[in-house]
């Protein structure tokens, strides 16, 4: 479980979080929405310890994770899924996904065995540089790297941006199977709202770095205020 | 036959290769710093002969051989660790001129004080292997077990790096350290660690490039020991491309031979100018280097 307490973060002066609180519970997604300039990268580069707040905590379960730094958190068991990816484009699939395994504590082989099984379509150009993917496999294996180190919490930074809508479906489906199969605290940041509600179970839409709405998914693409001012969602 | 491995041709090639090794190695050292942290080391060649003085020195107090070249490299990674973690730490992020000046004071002062505390005078160190050519039918034939063991070194040494960076764990974190920090950070590589390792194997790297330098009769060990190997070596890294270690080990063995070759046959004042036409020429041709991948980057 992730909890966030009034997490304030300032670039310059800018306010890109204000007193931001929230909690991702373990085994549910909770989804983070907003529109551009909301705040959402922001938040995931905090909780991942790229990004020192100004003020507030970010805790693990219990443990603190505020001031700690990104390398220690990620060997804590966060693993975030940048936006844009972060797929290391000179190195193959493989060595991707071997540097995704250097804090994993199960073998390198069972662990690529593993995600090969999950994204048969990594297995096959696992020699291939990562620049020659397609967006969609580069998402793949940029989620199968982090997943690879067995994280106890996924943050994933706009899996969707850049996909066509049928390879989003697939990879939303593919998110709520691992968060419901490894019980997997999800932290999931998206622009497009109802891609991302559909496998949500909570959601938190942020307005200029402020939490607007916080509620279980349902409720959130339910209210006709949300959709319209803050979503984008215009029937 | 004998003739032939005697001849004009085959002497100047094999004392080519050895120097090549030797600007090959300090290549070598040059794109182990520039990849991890694109700091162009102008005191890659100051920093192992400070290295190669406290370990060395120890044989005026009758170390054995072998065990100064231990403390050579240990002081290398000492080196090396302290002066990314202290000098360059500061400067990441900044104008890419900034790491330029520092490093060239460092350059500087390090000659400098080796200087102050060790005179200039030519310290002459003690060769492990004979550096008198092998005969044949009475003629010598440009290699000497001491110039073999220089290329053999070189190559084990290269061996080894490209088997680091290729084939363990460790080196694909030094690799991702370099092509992607942010990323890195976010999958447990504990980033800091890989760039100052960088620094050390780069300077152990240049420590063994020095010991050999000395080690010739000719030189011997002085402050100013690496100032015109560093050239060389600093001309076939650019050649060959900084971000290419294969690259500049190529490039750097192609030069010795080079330029062995207009030494002899030209005039031995000339090989500077042909080594300052050679990276003339392949900056205008090809910039990023003969043998790197990667395209172009801003200037």
């Amino acid at each position: 479980m992730i909890t966030v307490e009034g997490l304030t973060v300032t670039f310059g002066a800018v306010h890109a979080l204000r007193d931001v609180s929230l909690r991702a519970e373990t085994g549910k997604i909770t989804a983070v929405l907003g529109a551009n300039g909301a705040g959402k990268t922001t938040l995931l580069r905090t909780i991942s310890g790229l990004v020192a707040p100004q003020s507030g905590t970010v805790s693990l379960d219990d443990r603190l994770l505020t001031r700690q730094k990104p390398e220690e958190i990620a060997r804590l068991g966060v693993g975030h899924v940048p936006e844009g990816r972060g797929v290391i484009a000179e190195f193959t699939v493989e060595e991707n996904l071997r540097l995704g395994a250097i804090v994993a504590k199960v073998p390198l082989a069972d662990g690529l065995a593993q995600q090969y099984e999950a994204f048969p379509v990594l297995g096959q150009r696992r020699k291939q540089h990562a620049a020659k993917l397609s967006g969609g496999e580069r998402q793949m294996l940029a989620m199968a790297r982090a997943l690879i180190a067995r994280p106890s919490v996924l943050l994933l930074d706009e899996p969707s941006l850049g996909l066509a809508p049928l390879v989003t479906a697939q990879l939303m489906s593919i998110v709520a199977e691992l968060c419901a199969s490894r019980d997997l605290t999800v932290v999931l940041v998206e622009q497009n709202a109802s891609s991302a509600l559909r496998i949500a179970h909570h959601a938190v839409v942020l307005n200029v770095g402020r939490v607007v709405a916080d509620a279980p998914a349902p409720q959130v693409a339910a209210d006709e205020r949300l959709r319209q001012y803050y979503l984008g969602m215009v029937e | 036959m004998d003739s032939f491995l005697t001849s004009r041709i085959v002497t100047d090639i094999l004392n080519g290769l050895t120097n090549g090794a030797i600007y090959g190695l300090v290549a070598l050292s040059l794109v182990l710093v520039w990849r991890a942290t694109r700091v162009l080391n102008f005191a890659q060649g100051a920093m192992p002969m400070f290295a190669t003085y406290l370990g060395m020195g120890l044989l005026s107090y009758h170390w054995p051989y072998w065990v100064c070249v231990g403390v050579c490299l240990v002081a290398a990674f000492a080196i090396g660790g302290v002066t990314e973690r202290v000098l360059v730490r500061p400067l990441y992020g900044k104008p890419e001129i900034n790491p330029i000046v520092v490093m060239v004071g460092y350059l500087i002062i390090l000659e400098a004080f080796a200087a102050a505390i060790w005179s200039t005078t030519p310290r002459s160190l003690p060769a492990p292997f004979s550096p008198i050519d092998w005969r044949l039918a009475g003629q010598p034939v440009g290699l000497s077990p001491f110039s073999l063991f220089e290329v053999v070194t070189a190559l084990v040494v290269m061996g080894a790096i490209v088997t680091l960076f290729r084939f363990t764990r460790l080196g694909l974190q030094l690799r991702a350290s370099a092509l992607a920090p942010e990323v890195s950070r976010l999958l447990g590589v504990r980033v800091g660690r890989m760039l100052t390792l960088g620094w050390m194997l780069s300077t152990a790297v240049g420590a063994v490039t020095a010991i050999l330098v000395a080690s010739n009769f000719f030189t011997g060990l002085t402050p100013q020991l690496m100032d015109g190997i560093f050239a060389f070596g600093f001309i076939a890294a650019a050649v060959g491309g900084l971000d290419s270690p294969v690259g500049a080990v190529t490039s750097g063995i192609a030069l010795g031979v080079i330029l062995q070759f207009v030494g002899d046959y030209l005039n031995s004042n000339a090989i500077i100018l042909v080594a300052l036409v050679i990276l003339i020429v392949s900056l205008m041709v090809r910039p990023s280097g003969l043998l790197t991948r990667s395209a172009a980057r801003r200037v």
